[in-house]
């Protein structure tokens, strides 16, 4: 988390040689990007919030590396952390974005009718649908760096605008400091609540500062659109079903954040974006789209297959373990997603899942019958 | 821990009520002595380190940790000498409260002349089983734990290495950086009951304690490990002398003549330190002599007397379980210390746990022959 001594005034006293981490153990995107030049170069500068260079990368000191996953390593405190420390963020977007390059523009599509099919995914295998992304709002700072004034703010402005929707976005806000316990077991039951961040890839990059406050869950009468307030992202909205509708799960998606989008612009807050990194988030990682698409999908053949990870590598698409990331997959049954961001738009990444999957299921059936696959396996896309 | 928002310079845009936590659930001393207004003076004021309110009460006991089941909890820390200073109006009534009425007028006594201390050299080896004092100190010209860059950090643990490395006789020892241990080091000076870990506890990390762990941190021990110092873990060091059986003369002699004879101020460092604080520590319940003068003792038929806690009050000592803070009693052992840290001295506060344990040993006593122990019951100390 970004500390105090991310804004020690006597740390400059000390030599950039003093200063710099030990970063000898680490494996991260940072760990790998920041060299002593660099910290040298960054290390007095701050945006106009006051984010620091150490509030950047204070995370990803203290979390030398993960046993599965690549982490990033440091966390934006507002929209202008990417462009004032645009020396150690664009090497690590490059990175951990496919070669994304400074002068690269990312393409956003929410218009949920350039998808192409995906309403007829295998029910009997895909059990679950789901797309997720996030929104930062501006004019406020980000989670590692905001106050608990803007966080109320934000919760103030986010709770009005999910109040004004109608038709099949109705709904209703559940602020985590005053649930009552039936309501808590409900949306635990539901799948919905978010807990205190636990993980120290969070908790040291300051989200759980101040908890519960300001923090909440919306979602709407059906329970297919949800909206976490103040949690990793000012906004988290999902929508989901069960069952291997994606196209529907992507409509609601599109349209439900496009109505969202519609109400906060009104009050001038519109939502963090520009047309080199897209969508403004609090890690790296999301920036982009912040989409991720995904099923929870049956597929105890072909995820025993010597080819599974090449087959998900070329179709562009990642697995997890049906509790998220982090997590093993249990009964054979797999959440696949996208593995991409940054670069392509939400329709591109949504249409890699329901391609991808289909081709997936094909060959699961094709495995249970005893025949072979090769002729399916795919081309890198 | 004091995050990138305790400098978000967004936040004074806010009210002093939008920024205001909220505290209702809070049972710590800082939540019972913030108010609205307090807040509203103190909150645009930084030290020269540029230490802020807001890091003064975020840190985890503070804010993020609404309290504690079996001790009430600080609730803040200092990032600096000149905390004490620039926050007095919310750490003056905090110190007030919780060191027994201490009033900003008051002046604190400082005496480790050993020879002063009576007694001490005889407590019953069959009830007390180990004798130990600890204390910390606070290097001057450093921020403390919670503020401390890493350059600062660094800085302590090299003036440290080298006034330790200038002890002899029976205080001659070494240093064990935690981060290039190895493994047979590591392991005999867990058998020792020496060795520190980052730490896990909520308290300690929300004060940001565990920043860039284990940069810096390290342990040295005397070659007959019976001196300790920890450094750069909650203090910039924790001193600590200790052994087995019941001479406390011998402990407090050597607790003394070790911490006498380290010799920062040589180096231009002394220790923090002042006429009505005594010995500046990170957090306000170890100010005065940051001194914990305990022992092990079996005290199976007294612990359950039913005027244990109210003897215990009178002769002014706590009970802990024998993992220390936080833990419960196995097998009727105790660990009895002094209940005080600020406005008596060391002699006299060790003074009370050798005269407090002496007659608990001979309660103990009295009580396995089946005999009453009311005439033994002490007035008030």
């Amino acid at each position: 988390m970004p500390f105090g001594n991310t804004h020690n005034n006597f740390k400059l006293n000390y030599k950039v040689e003093e200063e710099f981490p030990n970063l000898s153990k680490h494996n991260n995107h940072m760990a790998k990007v920041l060299t002593k030049e660099i910290y040298g170069k960054l290390r007095d500068k701050q945006t106009p919030s006051g984010y620091t260079l150490d509030d950047v990368i204070q995370t990803g000191v203290d979390n030398p590396g993960h046993p599965f996953i690549m982490t990033v390593g440091c966390v934006a405190g507002d929209e202008e952390s990417y462009e004032v420390f645009k020396d150690l963020l664009d090497p690590i977007i490059s990175d951990r974005h496919g070669g994304y390059k400074p002068t690269d523009k990312h393409k956003t599509d929410l218009n949920f009718e350039n998808l192409k099919g995906g309403d007829d995914l295998d029910p009997n295998y895909v059990l679950s649908s789901r797309v997720r992304t996030g929104r930062s709002i501006k004019g406020f700072t980000l989670p590692p760096h905001n106050s608990r004034g803007e966080r109320r703010a934000v919760e103030k402005l986010s709770v009005e605008a999910l109040t004004s929707l109608d038709g099949e976005f109705k709904g209703k806000y559940y602020p985590l400091k005053s649930m009552t316990d039936a309501e808590q077991d409900q949306l635990i039951n539901d799948h919905f609540l978010f807990d205190k961040p636990v993980s120290p890839l969070l908790t040291c990059a300051g989200m759980a500062r101040d908890w519960p406050d300001a923090r909440g869950i919306w979602h709407n009468d059906n329970k297919t659109f949800l909206v976490w307030v103040n949690e990793e992202d000012h906004l988290r909205v999902i929508s989901m079903q069960q069952g291997g509708n994606m196209r529907e799960v992507f409509r609601r998606f599109c349209v439900g954040l496009q109505k969202i989008e519609a109400i906060f612009k009104k009050h001038n807050h519109g939502f963090m974006w520009n047309e080199h990194l897209g969508y403004i988030l609090t890690c790296p990682s999301n920036l982009g789209t912040g989409l991720r698409g995904g099923v929870h999908v049956k597929l105890p053949k072909l995820s025993t297959h010597p080819k599974f990870e090449e087959i998900l590598t070329r179709l562009r698409l990642q697995k997890r373990g049906t509790g998220g990331v982090d997590t093993a997959s249990v009964g054979g049954v797999f959440d696949i997603s996208n593995a991409d961001r940054l670069g392509s738009s939400e329709v591109d990444q949504v249409q890699l899942v329901v391609d991808g999957v289909k081709l997936m299921v094909e060959m699961e059936k094709k495995l249970e019958k005893g025949e072979a696959i090769d002729s399916m396996i795919p081309a890198q896309k | 821990m004091p995050f990138g928002n305790t400098h978000n310079q967004m936040k004074m845009k806010y009210t002093s009520e939008q920024e205001y936590p909220d505290l209702s659930k809070h049972n710590n001393h800082m939540a019972k002595v913030l108010t609205p207004a307090m807040y509203e003076r103190l909150r645009s004021k930084q030290t020269p380190s540029g230490f802020t309110l807001d890091d003064v009460i975020q840190t985890g006991t503070g804010v993020d940790n609404p309290g504690h089941p079996f001790i009430m909890t600080v609730g803040c820390v200092a990032g600096d000498e000149e905390t004490y200073e620039v926050f007095k109006e919310l750490l003056d009534p905090v110190i007030q409260d919780r060191h027994g009425g201490y009033k900003p007028t008051d002046k604190h006594k400082t005496d480790l002349n050993p020879a002063n201390l009576k007694g001490g050299d005889d407590l019953d080896s069959n009830y007390v089983l180990s004798s130990r004092v600890r204390t910390g100190r606070s290097v001057c010209g450093f921020c403390l734990p919670p503020h401390c860059s890493r350059g600062e950090r660094r800085a302590v643990e090299k003036l440290s290495i080298e006034a330790l490395a200038s002890l002899t006789g029976d205080l001659k020892g070494k240093y064990y950086a935690l981060k290039n241990m190895t493994d047979a080091e590591q392991q005999q000076l867990i058998d020792d009951h020496f060795l520190f870990d980052k730490p896990v506890s909520p308290l300690l990390l929300a004060s940001g304690m565990g920043r860039d762990w284990p940069d810096a941190r390290g342990i040295w021990h005397n070659d007959t490990k019976t001196f300790l110092v920890w450094v750069n873990e909650e203090d910039h060091l924790r001193v600590i002398s200790m052994q087995k059986g019941g001479n406390m003369k011998e402990v407090f002699n050597r607790f003394c003549t070790g911490l006498t004879t380290t010799l920062f101020k040589d180096r231009g460092h002394a220790f923090m330190w002042n006429e009505h604080l005594g010995y500046i520590l990170t957090c306000p319940s170890n100010l005065g002599t940051g001194l914990r003068a305990g022992v092990h003792v079996k005290l199976p038929n007294m612990s359950k007397n039913a005027k244990f806690e109210e003897v215990l009050k009178r002769l002014r000592l706590q009970k802990r379980g024998t993992g220390g803070v936080d833990t419960a009693a196995v097998g009727g052992v105790f660990d009895i210390s002094n209940a005080d840290r600020l406005g008596f001295s060391e002699v006299e506060l060790v003074q009370m746990v050798v005269d407090g344990v002496k007659l608990l040993v001979e309660m103990e006593k009295k009580l396995e022959k089946g005999q009453s122990i009311d005439d033994l019951i002490p007035a008030q100390k």
